[in-house]
């Protein structure tokens, strides 16, 4: 490091830099920046904007500028036309309600994993770190085909009314859309590396006090962890709201679907593209809302999923 | 930190008994430890007991059921069949144009997607007024799920549709653009461009956490110096970056051999293949045609692929001291 910079310095003698160069560089700058934010805000705008518009407008203003502004007859007809031809509302209870359990059950679950690996003696916790490590490297693409199969053989207990009854295979339900994301190896490292950075001495004045570990971890640790259980929870939300993979495989009920397989209903010929770009707004947004009242905490969560791999 | 707990600061109930005779001690600690192995398992089982379901025993079917003839539903049990699955799988004519597709795709994406989310960052790096807009508008197609942005670049991709509107008029109708998708030549590389937008934001991120590991004095030090934006970027940043670079790499690369989602609502892996992917045709087999054997091998080759290609990439990219 310091030899590269030595062997910079007699070649910046020369070269005297003057302002205005550097001005029209700021400038350059910010064209680029503006530029790429065309890039990446306009197809969006594009699909909000044309979700209010009927199709016959939308591919008038195509060759335009109006394609990406609000004008002409704008409505909510393409979002009202959308429930009819998707259950729409039954796939965002589904999407709220998978994505709201898995996160819940994975903080409660990843984080109590994580304070026992930190916090107190275990037998076999070596093996069990090591374990947990080695999962970060299989992507879910290769263990996906087999889970399908293997989901197929597992029992579960039904409750009907009040009596229970044991049935095979998990396709096909709800639990099968949760259980297999709920522990996570990335989770309990973020957890593991959070809790490392608390004093234990806080711990330790409690155990004298008495307090048994599910207290020092429900009163002490888990009050002081905000920031890593919002990262958790963000790395938790995405994958689940998006997923499409997986629940295009393991449910074929309509009652049970998510969101995103939502969009088969519009993998057919004259389809109305007003309703299309309603129904990717409708499932778009929320995140949308999310990120931005939550944006310091996304872009944490992005930053530390960096250390994976 | 816990190893050895005095009598002190044993939990209440266990103070009750008189600490005075000696031999009661050991006695105190052993139950003491007992607890507490007994309170970190009952923490430690649910997660532990989830990854084994759902990540050992698949990670092991895959080896085991690559070597049978198991269906997805089946009244018979799966039957060993040896290494059938393979030969069939490497006699394939679609699973090399998988490989190619696949190897096609990362090898374009890997290098543009980094360094257009390079650019970005070193965009919106530092504390400049207005830059935090910018940071914003760039995550947001991050943000959106791959589903969604599949979608829309499927409708801007028309024939008639928006993106070729804009070239006939960026070039006053001199170019009518092709219809990107259903065109052999130019469905990957739409596929590409599109993956690119999607991705970039995130790992502008990334790179912007590394830019913030590097020293603020090696700048300073430099612009004593009079040093040029482009030393300044070549001999600080650049060498500042390494270890964010063999990151990004390996995740970049990891995740364009993983194509999917864009495939499956973009193009079904047509026109005449030229975009079906390793992961397509595992869950064409798997989940379409219910054959989970030959879609437990590809799935294992593919685990093989992303497992030599990472080392070669740990390998390459290596501290070199």
């Amino acid at each position: 490091m310091a030899t590269t910079l030595e062997s910079a310095r007699p070649r910046t003698r020369v070269r005297s830099s003057s302002p205005s160069p550097r001005r029209v560089r700021g400038i350059g700058g910010w064209i680029v920046r503006i530029l790429l934010g065309v890039v990446f805000a306009f197809p969006l705008l594009f699909m909000f904007v044309s979700s209010l518009k009927p199709d016959q407008q939308i591919f008038g203003d195509l060759s335009s500028i109006a394609a990406f502004l609000p004008v002409g007859n704008l409505s909510l007809d393409n979002y009202g036309a959308v429930f009819d031809r998707v259950p729409a509302a039954r796939f965002l209870v589904n999407s709220i309600g998978i994505s709201a359990v898995t996160v819940v059950l994975g903080v409660l679950i990843n984080s109590l994993a994580a304070f026992a690996l930190s916090r107190m003696k275990v037998r076999g916790k070596g093996v069990i770190l090591t374990l947990i490590i080695a999962t970060l490297i299989v992507p879910f693409e290769t263990l996906a085909l087999p889970l399908v199969w293997w989901v197929n053989q597992l029992p579960w207990l039904d409750l009907n009314g009040f009596s229970l009854s044991l049935t095979t295979g998990w396709l096909d339900t709800y639990q099968v859309q949760i259980l297999p994301f709920v522990a996570n190896a990335f989770s309990i490292y973020l957890f593991h590396q959070y809790f490392e950075s608390i004093p234990k001495e806080l711990d330790e004045a409690a155990r004298v006090d008495g307090a048994s570990w599910f207290k020092i971890y429900r009163k002490i640790v888990m009050p002081l962890s905000g920031p890593a259980i919002a990262t958790v929870s963000i790395l938790t939300f995405l994958p689940a709201w998006n997923s499409y993979l997986w629940p295009l495989m393991v449910v074929q009920s309509e009652e049970l679907r998510p969101v995103m397989i939502g969009v088969q209903y519009f993998f057919q010929l004259n389809v109305s593209w007003g309703e299309v770009m309603a129904y990717s707004s409708m499932i778009t947004l929320p995140v949308v809302a999310l990120f931005i009242a939550f944006q310091r905490s996304f872009v944490n969560s992005i930053a530390s999923s960096g250390v994976k791999g | 930190m816990n190893s050895s707990p005095a009598p002190a600061s044993l939990p209440a109930t266990d103070r009750a008994v008189p600490a005075t005779s000696s031999a009661q001690k050991p006695r105190q600690l052993k139950k003491y430890h007992r607890r507490e192995q007994r309170a970190g398992w009952a923490m430690l089982s649910p997660a532990v007991i989830l990854l084994l379901l759902f990540v050992f025993v698949p990670a092991v079917l895959a080896f085991g059921l690559a070597f049978t003839n198991a269906r997805l539903i089946s009244p018979n049990p799966p039957v060993f069949v040896g290494v059938d699955n393979f030969v069939r799988l490497f006699a394939d004519d679609g699973f090399y144009r998988a490989l190619l597709n696949v190897a096609y795709f990362a090898v374009v994406v890997v290098p543009l997607q980094a360094g257009v989310a390079l650019l970005m960052a070193l965009l919106v790096n530092g504390k400049v007024r207005g830059v935090n807009f910018f940071r914003t508008i760039y995550f947001l197609p991050v943000v959106t799920s791959m589903v969604v942005v599949s979608l829309l670049w499927l409708f801007m991709y028309r024939q008639d549709g928006l993106l070729n509107e804009i070239i006939t008029r960026v070039t006053f109708g001199a170019v009518h653009g092709p219809d990107w998708l259903n065109n052999t030549a130019t469905a990957m590389p739409a596929i590409i461009l599109m993956s690119v937008w999607q991705g970039a934001g995130f790992h502008m991120i990334i790179w912007l956490s590394g830019l913030q590991t590097i020293s603020a004095d090696l700048y300073e030090a430099a612009d004593i110096d009079g040093v040029s934006r482009w030393q300044r970027f070549r001999y600080i940043t650049w060498p500042g970056l390494s270890a964010t670079r063999s990151l990004i790499l390996i995740t970049i690369t990891i995740q364009a051999l993983s194509l999917f989602t864009q495939v499956s609502v973009m193009t079904q892996g047509g026109p005449l293949d030229s975009t079906t992917t390793i992961v397509y045709q595992a869950v064409r087999a798997g989940f379409k045609q219910q054959e989970t054997s030959y879609a437990s091998a590809i799935s294992l080759v593919f685990f093989a692929l992303v497992l030599i290609v990472s080392a070669v990439q740990r390998y390459l990219t290596r501290e070199k001291s």
